[in-house]
């Protein structure tokens, strides 16, 4: 038997990266919830295996990612098949340096960024196929490193590259698309 | 587009804006080899363009992960720890 005290010791201080996490995934608060807790009840189960001294976050999200993958994702009988599209570099910079600068010594651009609220960032994250926006948390949200995010995945670390520097073009789309339909993006 | 008009031509030996900007992402996920590094902070060293762009970038990601914050419910909490206590009966 685990020793409880020490697990939650080691792993609750990761609950609120693991909650938000599981509502981007799951983009629904009761199935988060679900993945929240099934991912502790596995953690605490393999517990026993888990290496002291290694890093327990990416350990978290690993079990958490493949919970995802292979309950939810289930739900759909078929995992999403889904590409984005290309843009270029700095899309949304470009996008944004047409905005007014109330000129406090910041960029127009940083102003106009600092307008996006919490429900424009988290559904224009929300928009993007699962790969992609797995890929984008792991790197943007949480800070993992290429290494990291190849283990949490499971797939080469070539790869996760790949998603993540196309996942963050299709971000950059989705936020000039919810910056437009709030005013914050110019229309061309 | 105009900000792109105004950055100046890079002195031999500098790379140029267009793989400047290329490898800024890399740049900032802190995952270039020194020597592919020390390229891009020469470039940005004279480059103001790219040190636009290279601020609005990093400033981008602050904002993501700023604005995807969720608060626990405590219900939550309660559960998981009623799930794990569970586990030891």
């Amino acid at each position: 038997m685990a020793d409880r005290a020490q697990f939650s010791d080691l792993t609750m201080e990761f609950m609120p990266a693991l909650y938000s996490a599981a509502l981007r995934m799951t983009r629904n608060p009761s199935d988060a919830e679900d993945l929240v807790q099934e991912t502790y009840l596995k953690a605490y189960r393999a517990f026993a295996t888990f290496e002291a001294g290694t890093n327990v976050k990416a350990w978290l999200y690993r079990i958490l990612t493949n919970t995802y993958i292979n309950t939810y994702r289930a739900k759909k009988r078929r995992p999403e098949i889904a590409d984005v599209e290309d843009v270029e570099d700095l899309y949304l910079y470009h996008h944004l340096s047409g905005a007014t600068s109330a000129g406090l010594g910041r960029s127009a651009e940083d102003e106009a960024l600092e307008r996006f609220t919490d429900v424009d960032v988290k559904s224009a994250i929300e928009e993007l196929p699962e790969t992609f926006r797995m890929a984008v948390l792991l790197a943007d949200v949480e800070g993992f490193s290429y290494k990291e995010i190849a283990e949490i995945t499971d797939v080469p670390i070539g790869t996760v590259m790949s998603r993540i520097h196309r996942g963050r073009k299709a971000l950059q789309k989705a936020l000039v698309h919810v910056g437009r339909a709030r005013g914050l993006v110019g229309v061309e | 587009m105009t900000t792109e008009a105004t950055h100046p031509e890079p002195p031999a030996g500098f790379i140029d804006c267009d793989q400047t900007i290329e490898r800024l992402y890399v740049y900032l996920d802190g995952e270039l080899t020194d020597a592919r590094r020390e390229e891009i902070t020469r470039h940005l060293d004279l480059c103001g363009p790219c040190v636009g762009a290279y601020g609005f970038e990093s400033e981008l990601r602050r904002v993501i992960a700023d604005r995807c914050q969720d608060r626990v419910p405590d219900s939550l909490l309660a559960r998981v720890a009623d799930a794990l206590r569970a586990e030891d009966e």
